[in-house]
């Protein structure tokens, strides 16, 4: 009797906790919203991935999803020549400025500090995947406080669909795949994707909506 | 020409079939909106201007010159659909004139960038005093 109880609390636990993987808790947005963050400046994305180009890809599709967010953000190819006349030529070092260097500089409310995790194309036989990992961290220049953080994700394998061709039909789109995913730099569009989801607002655990939006000073989106 | 057109297009354009698809079309709007319910109009007009940054950053490709009529023609359009043109669209185009000497036009979008978005008039009154001290090859002063 005792032991079937402990097993049905056991199974009740199970399932909270497995619910619990859908509905994560919300993220403490006091300081974001105390902060009031209206202009901001992305440094130059640091790249975990071999293509040289995550850097200037993440960078540059930065400006779309904060701008529609409702922040005004620095340009980036004007930040870019800033650094290099001042002799600061990676995104290492870029990052690793002081934020009151950074704020004497650019003026800007916070900065976005951006990490590429993963990027480009994966070959393999029957599928090749491209795929876009991005983090990402907004920082009060003023206060030196971290204001928000995330991490999201863009790949080719979420709209993959069975060919119905069998093995020939499999080979044959994974083929077609590669093909593409070099020709066309798939990995710029999916990181337009990710960027999106990490910086777009409002989302659940999102940027909060800046001063620009129709939305801003509204409250967090309560669910995902 | 442009405008004669459209206003003999305009009264057709309220019946007839019209109608119909603008109908559909806010049925589908209105669909689409239980998948995506934050969808707005964009605040900005955006064209290739991203793409344009991104090409930039690459240090590769197209001349300023061409990059200046790609997005002079981005700025039309913009202007042709009564869209605003989003952050930092004047302070890039305003880098490219400076690229190719035209110091003058730099200095003018960058003050249209500062009036438009007074956000960024630190960067911008940082950027146009630049433009008034004589830049020699190494700007580069130490610290």
């Amino acid at each position: 009797m005792n032991a079937r109880h402990f097993l049905l609390a056991a199974g009740c636990a199970a399932l909270v906790a497995l619910s619990g993987c859908a509905t994560k808790p919300m993220r403490d947005y006091s300081a974001f919203q105390s902060a009031r963050p209206a202009s901001l400046l992305v440094l130059p994305p640091t790249n975990d991935s071999p293509d040289i180009k995550a850097t200037p890809s993440a960078w540059a599709l930065s400006t779309g999803p904060l701008a529609e967010a409702g922040y005004y953000v620095l340009p980036v190819t004007l930040v870019e020549q800033t650094f290099r006349e001042n002799g600061v030529m990676t995104a290492e070092e870029a990052q690793g400025l002081p934020i009151n260097k950074l704020r004497e500089v650019f003026g800007a409310d916070a900065a976005v500090y951006l990490r590429v995790k993963q990027y480009g194309t994966s070959y393999a036989v029957i599928s090749s995947e491209t795929r876009v990992t991005v983090e990402g961290r907004i920082v009060d220049l003023r206060s030196g406080q971290e204001l928000w953080s995330g991490t999201a994700t863009a790949s080719s394998a979420e709209q993959q669909q069975q060919s119905g061709g069998g093995l020939v039909g499999l080979l044959v789109v994974a083929l077609v795949k590669q093909v593409i995913g070099t020709s066309t730099d798939a990995s710029y569009n999916y990181t337009a994707m990710a960027n999106q989801r990490l910086l777009g607002a409002p989302r659940f655990n999102g940027v909060l909506a800046g001063p620009r939006s129709p939305l801003f000073g509204q409250p967090p989106v309560a669910r995902p | 020409m442009g405008q004669v057109m459209r206003r003999t297009i305009q009264p057709a354009t309220l019946l007839g079939p019209t109608r119909l698809i603008a109908a559909a079309a806010a049925a589908a709007l209105l669909l689409g909106g239980c998948v995506a319910p934050q969808h707005r109009k964009p605040l900005y007009y955006w064209g290739a201007f991203e793409r344009q940054q991104y090409e930039a950053l690459l240090h590769e490709g197209a001349s300023p010159e061409d990059q200046i009529h790609k997005l002079d023609e981005a700025a039309e359009k913009a202007r042709a659909s009564n869209s605003a043109l989003p952050p930092g669209f004047r302070a890039h185009l305003g880098m490219l004139h400076l690229a190719t000497g035209n110091v003058d036009q730099a200095r003018t979008l960058w003050e249209a960038e500062r009036v438009t978005f007074p956000e960024s008039a630190p960067y911008m009154n940082q950027l146009l005093k630049r433009l008034d001290t004589p830049m020699t090859a190494d700007a580069k002063k130490p610290t």
